[in-house]
């Protein structure tokens, strides 16, 4: 059976000032399989954040519905942690407060949380830093942070918003190599959203790309790459032939995207 | 060369600062003790800073001055401790806020001194009245602009508490209250700044005791220096309060300036 099970769903926003609604994601079908790695790669504004939200329980679909473990999905809960593209720490929090707070929200006494907290402050190598305010960080060790409180609640799945997208490239490069460290020790469900085609396959088992806006699946690409993948693999012939097709692929896309605007404006 | 934006050197903006004040002063001197302008107008300030040793040796004006103070912290204290929860509320509440905002709105232009003569009626010319008009004065300003702020939480913040499975209690409690503490407290100090405007007012009407008598007193009396003495009294007092208050807030909310 799968984890997530996506059907049918789509989201229409309505028209603002009387204007027409706007169609932001077409119908979208999509299974996924437990322990999982997905990235959902598509060009700005194709509805991938939208799909991620729903998912989240964020916002509602106009159709369809989302299952995970068979069970609808009607409101964000602790069984999908999140982590998003802005900085989303609570800055009146420590960065050990910060990854407890979901544990804390659910009432689990404080000793079991701080063992929790502390084995997420090792796992993402901030050990030396939990008491540290979120401003007192750079961008990466924020965003390592936020992914460590999505997963000190041990959620079912993790939703990853573009969560690198405000980093430089070479942290960026760092913190792809981490989380995939992570997800090849600790085999979570993941989906990730992200409009860069290296990050959607480096990362993935399976790469969904998502068509220009109003979204749909446009295809679904298995990655067979070996784990546990180093960064010298984004310079391998197999990992090159992939991005070529993406790149191909998502470039009609974009396209498509740049020419309704110039339409529309 | 005076650049846009520049920063000042700290030590420069001390110096700055102080230098105002002395030109302030300087000029006042110049003024007075220069026979441009007469005696009765504006003391100088020499016979200014005796006038003010005699009213707190001998007159006792330091009683007037707790007195005041006394009513400016007893009225704030209760209009906070009123408007605090209900400006989170109908920030956090859009249908408590539809319900509160319009009313409070209204209520927010009723100038404070213009309840002096209702107040009296109701309350007659005791403490009470005085802590009235303050609180009159200053909980509507303070329920509007908790709203506002509160209504401004960041969603994000919100939405990540949600997915981590805060409840809407939880939401409102762990996330929009010390989300916004520190902008609540930087809105307390700002009124309490506008609460000594109101208490002078109150202080002039019906009143034996008090900063604002002594200087309707001395009024009555040509006694200017009294009056001056009096006003750069309250300033003192506010600069002091609003200096206490800002290291209060530092010290409670490290993490918003870190």
């Amino acid at each position: 059976m799968s984890k997530l099970l996506i059907e049918g769903v789509s989201r229409t926003f309505a028209g603002v000032g009387g204007g027409q609604p706007v169609r932001a994601l077409q119908p979208v079908d999509l299974a996924v399989a437990a322990n999982d790695f997905i990235t959902i790669l598509g060009p700005s504004g194709c509805g991938k954040s939208t799909l991620l939200r729903i998912v989240a329980g964020l916002e509602a679909p106009s159709t369809g519905r989302v299952l995970l473990d068979g069970k609808a999905v009607t409101r964000p809960g602790p069984d999908r942690g999140m982590a998003f593209q802005s900085y989303t720490l609570f800055p009146w929090l420590t960065v050990a407060e910060n990854i407890g707070f979901g544990l804390r929200e659910q009432g689990r006494p404080e000793r079991e949380r701080n063992e929790i907290v502390a084995s997420y402050i090792d796992l993402v190598g901030l050990r030396g830093f939990e008491n540290h305010w979120p401003k007192q960080l750079s961008g990466g060790m924020q965003q390592r942070t936020a992914i460590a409180r999505a997963l000190a609640n041990d959620p079912e799945i993790l939703l990853l918003d573009e969560p690198f997208g405000a980093l430089d490239n070479q942290t960026r490069g760092l913190m792809q190599e981490l989380l995939l460290g992570i997800w090849e020790r600790r085999k979570k469900t993941v989906l990730f959203v992200t409009h860069d085609i290296e990050e959607a396959i480096f990362m993935a088992s399976r790469v969904i790309v998502m068509s220009a806006r109003p979204g749909r699946i446009k295809s679904d690409v298995p990655v067979d790459l070996p784990h546990p993948r180093h960064y010298t693999l984004k310079t391998s012939p197999e990992f090159s032939e992939l991005k070529a097709q993406l790149t191909e692929d998502i470039r009609i896309e974009a396209m498509r995207t740049a020419q309704t605007q110039s339409v529309g404006a | 060369m005076l650049r846009p934006l520049h920063p000042v050197a700290p030590g420069t903006r001390t110096v700055l600062g102080i230098a105002f004040f002395v030109l302030f002063v300087a000029f006042g001197a110049w003024i007075t003790l220069g026979g441009h302008v007469n005696r009765i107008f504006l003391a100088d300030p020499l016979s200014m800073l005796k006038d003010g040793w005699r009213l707190l040796v001998e007159d006792r004006f330091w009683l007037d001055i707790l007195i005041t103070i006394w009513r400016v912290f007893g009225g704030f204290v209760l209009a906070s401790i009123v408007a605090v929860p209900i400006g989170i509320g109908m920030g956090a509440w859009k249908p408590v806020e539809a319900f509160l905002e319009p009313f409070v709105s209204f209520a927010r232009y009723l100038p404070a001194s213009a309840f002096i003569p209702l107040l009296i009626l109701w309350a007659g010319i005791g403490e009470l009245e005085k802590l009235l008009v303050i609180f009159v004065g200053s909980v509507f300003q303070i329920i509007l602009i908790v709203a506002v702020k509160v209504g401004s939480t960041r969603r994000d913040l919100v939405e990540a508490a949600y997915t981590l499975g805060a409840t809407d209690n939880g939401i409102v409690k762990r996330v929009i209250m010390p989300a916004n503490a520190p902008e609540i407290a930087e809105t307390l100090r700002l009124v309490l700044g506008w609460a000594w405007t109101y208490v002078i007012v109150a202080e002039l009407i019906g009143s034996s005791s008090g900063i604002g008598y002594m200087i309707i007193n001395s009024q009555s009396r040509l006694a200017t220096g009294q009056i001056i003495f009096g006003i750069i009294v309250i300033g003192l007092i506010g600069l002091l309060s609003d200096f206490a208050f800002k290291a209060l807030n530092r010290w409670l909310y490290p993490w918003s300036l870190a």
